[in-house]
């Protein structure tokens, strides 16, 4: 039963197929439970089998063709359905799906399902990371700090709204898919932000969700291999997630990008970023179109993690970048940002008359007292600097930021 | 096909041009309206349309006890209420919130989309 070779296939196999194999049932049976299902009845049997009979030679087809069984086993069972609905469910049908959009892959289509605009943004996010990313109820309950019976709620939930209102199962129109793929991006980029940033609760990092975000990332960029912002958004989260081991000190503090230790950076994270932000800048100098604020924000990381030391920031690049991220996204935490960066070029007076300007728009926002409180201390003047430094502790969710203002402040 | 209920939402107090800023505002909703009914029914979408009279004049009725109550006014008191609405047939949400977004443009009101029951959910509702 322990069978370590086996153990290692399955959870091997899990990785690799389980996003295939449930959107494969899923275009087969038009039914998301039943496909979740019959995937994880599979998995079950082969825990069972493999280590006593040896693991398949195709894993991977060994795997579909059990869950297709265990599927039509359950469609035999099912009473509610009529017996024509229930044969035309069980013909053989090994043909690839009918072309309706550009690409064909039956992930791509569970993608845009799961991230559907009629669901709520914390459905499409518990849906993806279920289904796409194979991850238990209980694992993405715990990261999101809900309970277990909320999170299989909000999941049951989900797959009965696509299945009652009938959201269908395919890759949008070309027309569309701009708009949708936005959507798409946007659970990715906030699963990967609430791994990496953990606002709430003790843990700094929540490792799981930044890799599954990136993994995700990963496999959007295979299916959509020329599409900018999907190219953007995976070098964004390899750019920021390079510097995870330098982020937070062992002592539990958040440590500021100029303070890192850039040793610690993952240089190969580093070259895969670099090499996509590089490929962007080839294919928009080529006459392609302009970046979008994924390619933008991954550009403005690849300056960064091009210095060498924190000194050698190139922050003409950094403002110039920003003023084009403020052309398509004028927010003022975008704003704020730009300020930041003036800051490092004009000095920290321009930089703060800037910063300033927002203070109605973001008070609720820690990383606006810390920025203002920063260029504060640099201007010596410390009992305003104190004074922000308090109000960015009082709002900042996060303990290792936390602990960080808190050194600031009582160094003044 | 599937059936969608499409609800428009509005105020639940009508001003002299039923909620319209103006008589001409008025006329040319409702000419957009009749021309998006049309077009549903060339496509093949419409099952039923119509206008609602204000909220005020509706009655509620239950008729769970001996004698059936009678209570004016809508069952619930809330400052928007339903205007007015379609039944369309579609082949999938994203067909019918596409022509609910030409009605609730046509219309000048914010649209609800909500699916009816199917064959198959209602045999799923009476399976013990």
């Amino acid at each position: 039963m322990t069978d370590p070779s086996a153990q290692e296939a399955i959870a091997c196999a899990y990785r690799q197929e389980w996003a295939q194999m449930v959107a494969g049932l899923a275009r087969r049976f038009g039914d998301l439970d039943l496909a979740e299902d019959a995937a994880g009845e599979a998995f079950a049997t082969a825990v069972q089998r493999w280590p006593r009979e040896g693991i398949p030679p195709n894993p991977g087809g060994w795997l579909t063709t059990t869950a297709t069984r265990k599927a039509i086993d359950r469609i035999r069972r099912e009473s509610q359905r009529s017996a024509k609905h229930q044969a035309a469910m069980m013909l053989y049908d090994d043909a690839p799906a009918e072309p309706t959009g550009p690409v064909e892959d039956d992930r791509l289509r569970l993608i845009f399902t799961c991230c559907h605009p009629a669901l709520a943004m914390q459905a499409r996010v518990a849906l993806t990371l279920r289904l796409l990313g194979g991850l238990t109820v209980p694992q993405i309950a715990r990261a999101f700090l809900v309970q277990e019976t909320t999170m299989a709620q909000r999941i049951t939930r989900a797959k009965a709204k696509i299945k009652a209102a009938h959201i269908p199962y395919r890759v949008p129109s070309a027309e569309d898919i701009r708009k949708r793929l936005d959507t798409v991006l946007a659970v990715i980029y906030l699963v990967f932000n609430e791994g990496y940033l953990a606002s709430e609760g003790e843990d700094m990092l929540r490792v799981d969700l930044t890799e599954e975000a990136i993994r995700l990332g990963r496999l959007l960029r295979t299916l959509l291999p020329s599409e900018g912002e999907v190219a953007g958004l995976l070098a964004l989260m390899l750019l920021t997630d390079a510097r995870r081991q330098a982020r937070v000190s062992s002592s539990g503090e958040l440590v500021t990008l100029d303070e890192q230790d850039r040793s610690l950076w993952d240089r190969d994270l580093i070259a895969e970023g670099h090499a996509l932000v590089r490929e962007r800048l080839r294919t928009v100098a080529a006459g392609g179109e302009p970046p979008g604020r994924y390619q933008l924000l991954a550009a403005i990381n690849a300056v960064h993690t091009y210095a060498s030391t924190g000194g050698d920031t190139d922050w003409s690049q950094i403002l110039a970048l920003y003023d084009q991220l403020v052309l398509l996204d004028p927010s003022p935490i975008v704003r704020l940002n730009r300020a930041i960066a003036l800051a490092e070029l004009d000095g920290p007076e321009g930089g703060l008359a800037e910063v300033e300007r927002f203070a109605q728009a973001l008070d609720g926002y820690h990383a606006f007292h810390a920025a203002r409180a920063d260029l504060l201390r640099r201007l010596g003047r410390s009992s305003e600097s104190q004074a922000a430094y308090d109000r960015a502790i009082a709002l900042a969710g996060n303990p290792a930021e936390r602990a960080y203002l808190t050194r600031r402040r009582d160094q003044l | 096909m599937p059936r969608y209920l499409l609800s428009v939402f509005g105020p639940a107090e009508h001003t002299e041009f039923s909620g319209y800023p103006s008589r001409e505002a008025m006329l040319q909703s409702f000419a957009d309206t009749g021309a998006f009914n049309d077009d549903l029914q060339r496509n093949g979408h419409f099952v039923f349309a119509d206008g609602l009279e204000p909220a005020v004049t509706a009655t509620t009725v239950d008729g769970q006890g001996d004698q059936p109550a009678f209570t004016d006014g809508p069952y619930l008191e809330t400052k928007e209420q339903i205007g007015g609405f379609w039944v369309i047939e579609a082949a999938d949400l994203d067909e019918a919130l596409a022509l609910a977004a030409a009605g609730s443009k046509a219309c000048r009101g914010t649209v609800e989309v909500r699916p009816f029951h199917t064959e198959e959910s209602i045999k799923a509702l009476l399976e013990p």
